[in-house]
């Protein structure tokens, strides 16, 4: 066990705590139905919250997404029932404008020097003002292939059921921690977040990695737009609005250091189910209002970054102080 | 000083042209009325409206010049007005209130600030708490509902006139001096770049680096809470949900367009109010032009790509030869 894995295991210990409060209170909390609905319902957050961990270790932050999945979900809508296109083609096409548009502001951010909080709040200021030229009314998706995607699922021991979307998340948090972990790709965003002008001078192509880790974030942008799209089988401009903070506080309740370098996919993960859980609770217990969400969330950003300064405060004397 | 003309002048002819292209589309812009007392027309208009992300502005600039960012000035309008409509619904004077919420905003100010100094959080991070938390907080004091209110002396805030400008104009103009006074009158001003170019050169300088670190985000909050009671006053009501939504991206983008790095360091708080003249002034344009007021963040994010690409090093030494051939020309 050392300082970086520390912050992981105490957002596992969090969740699994948290788990078990709320199945005292709660027994059927156990049931695979809930699990199967907490997974399916928070598969957008988690499809942003990898892209986004990609991102934040990198050092960089990424405030367009939710405004990307806003666009993805009108310019589904409007290809599909618009156009006629069939959902295959129009998914093909969304994820690959979506990497393009993520490589876009990867060139803006190494080029222009700028600070990545400002060039993509303009990438987020472009995406929603670009859908909502499209559409300001919510465009409902009527294709058959919708109702197939939807009814896909499988059965989980128990009444559950994992739907599609459940399932592409869960792939997406294996592929992007395979990418992250294993690959010389990953360990270049690692550098480039742990020291960008060492990472340069050690001969890590800084300009590549920001693109990537910019066309990831969006690409995964771009999907969790598909499975919103299918979730709700419409597309609205306003979707998502407020989301990409949803994705930073998961990624940093899962131990991601905000300024880069530490951290991991797997906690993202429980990031996102932490949140969703928090949800969950309060949709069982009826008296408490969404409200609680907000300040619960505000409250654990509060806990877990405080303990990440302490464990760094008191790691190796070689650790980071941010 | 002659670095800061330039700039002010590039923003002047900046926020020239947006009220050239109102002008252009509404051809009675310019034109001023006084009925009851009270001025009205285009340019009171941009004012009015602009005087809360003005406001906001004035509090960012010093915290975005020691390399700092408040993302927690819209939850905190929100909580400000939340406690100002509640403290007259319980039966306070109006001046109560006021007081009640801009204590309020002060605090939330401090929170942030202690977070930044003793907890040594990364600024982004520090403000997303509060933003996140913050908007909770307010519906939980408004219970999750619109709290209108019907004092009179509260709803002046928004709606009352002195020498015929809005109270919010004033309030905002207002601010905007007393700041620049203190920043450049004093040291303050210095203290705060200092801190923002290199803490611990400023450390070792004397600058007492927390102090000003804490200051500059009580002063940002208690100019959110100013905006939050302006917002409230408006609509006499406190709305948790949507008052000052999104507002801190607008005050970013205010400073950044009044030309303060984000990298800290270097700040103007005038230059930032024009920053936040020039947004409200695209705003109207678009508004008075009957073009879908959809295409006011294509343009915003066309502004600011334009800002960034001039102050980009990749573009700094053309724009150097660019300047440098035409005072040339213009001597010759």
């Amino acid at each position: 066990m050392n300082a970086r894995t520390l912050p992981f295991l105490a957002t596992l210990g969090v969740f699994i705590l948290l788990y078990a409060a709320c199945a005292i209170q709660y027994p059927s909390m156990l049931s695979s139905r809930v699990i199967g609905n907490l997974l399916t319902d928070n598969a957008f957050l988690g499809v942003l919250a990898v892209g986004m961990t990609f991102v934040i270790l990198s050092g960089g932050i990424d405030l367009s997404v939710g405004a990307v999945m806003g666009f993805t979900t009108v310019a589904l809508a409007v290809m599909i029932e618009g156009a006629g296109l069939h959902p295959l083609a129009s998914f093909t096409i969304v994820l690959v404008g979506g990497a393009a548009f993520g490589c876009g502001v990867g060139v803006a951010i190494h080029w222009l020097k700028a600070p990545p909080f400002i060039v993509t709040l303009t990438a987020m200021f472009l995406a929603r003002g670009a859908a909502l030229l499209l559409s300001t009314d919510s465009i409902p998706v009527r294709h058959e292939f919708y109702q197939t995607l939807s009814g896909l699922s499988l059965s989980l021991p128990g009444s559950g059921r994992l739907g599609l979307i459940a399932m592409v998340m869960l792939l997406a948090f294996v592929l992007g921690g395979v990418l992250l972990h294993f690959t010389r790709a990953g360990l270049r965003v690692y550098a480039l977040g742990g020291n960008a002008r060492f990472a340069g001078l050690m001969g890590i192509d800084t300009a590549r990695t920001t693109i990537l880790v910019y066309g990831v974030s969006s690409t995964m942008a771009a999907l969790a737009g598909i499975i919103f799209s299918l979730y709700t089988r419409s597309g609205y401009a306003l979707t998502g609005v407020g989301v990409e903070l949803d994705a930073i506080a998961a990624v940093v309740i899962g131990g991601t250091l905000l300024s880069g370098g530490v951290g991991g996919m797997a906690g993202s993960l429980i990031g996102v189910l932490i949140q969703g859980l928090i949800l969950t609770w309060i949709t069982f217990d009826g008296s408490l209002s969404s409200w609680w969400t907000k300040i619960a969330i505000g409250m654990l950003l509060f806990i877990f970054i405080g303990l990440q300064r302490l464990i760094l405060q008191f790691s190796a004397p070689t650790g980071r102080t941010g | 000083m002659s670095g800061w003309f330039m700039e002010a002048r590039s923003r002047l002819s900046l926020l020239a042209l947006v009220l050239l292209a109102n002008v252009l589309v509404a051809p009675g812009f310019l034109e001023l009325r006084l009925v009851d007392g009270r001025l009205f027309g285009g340019i009171i208009d941009i004012l009015n409206r602009g005087a809360p992300v003005m406001l906001l502005a004035v509090g960012m600039a010093p915290v975005i010049a020691t390399r700092g960012i408040d993302l927690s000035v819209g939850a905190v309008m929100a909580i400000a007005g939340a406690v100002a409509a509640a403290t007259v619904n319980a039966g306070h004077a109006w001046p109560v209130a006021v007081i009640a919420a801009l204590g309020t905003g002060l605090a939330c100010g401090l929170w942030n600030g202690i977070l930044v100094t003793i907890f040594r959080m990364q600024p982004i991070v520090a403000t997303l708490i509060l933003m996140v938390a913050g908007r909770g907080i307010a519906q939980m004091i408004t219970e999750g509902r619109v709290l209108t209110f019907t004092d009179d002396g509260l709803a002046g805030v928004s709606s009352a006139s002195l020498l015929g400008l809005p109270l919010p104009v004033l309030i905002a103009l207002a601010a905007a001096i007393v700041t620049g006074l203190l920043v450049r009158a004093t040291a303050l001003g210095l203290f705060v770049e200092a801190v923002g170019t290199s803490p611990r050169a400023a450390r070792l300088a004397g600058v007492p680096a927390p102090g000003i670190l804490i200051g500059v985000y009580v002063w940002s909050g208690l100019m959110a809470a100013l905006a939050g009671l302006i917002a409230a006053a408006d609509i006499r009501g406190a709305d948790a949900n949507n008052a000052g939504l999104w507002l801190e991206l607008d005050a970013i983008l205010a400073v950044v367009i009044g030309g303060t790095s984000l990298y800290g360091g270097r700040f103007s708080i005038g230059l930032s109010v024009l920053g936040a003249l020039i947004l409200q002034g695209m705003r109207t344009c678009i508004l008075r032009s009957g073009l879908p007021p959809e295409l006011n963040l294509l343009l915003m994010a066309l502004v600011i790509a334009l800002v960034l690409v001039v102050q980009s090093p990749a573009c700094q030494p053309a724009i150097a030869r660019l300047t440098a051939r035409l005072t040339r020309k213009g001597t010759a």
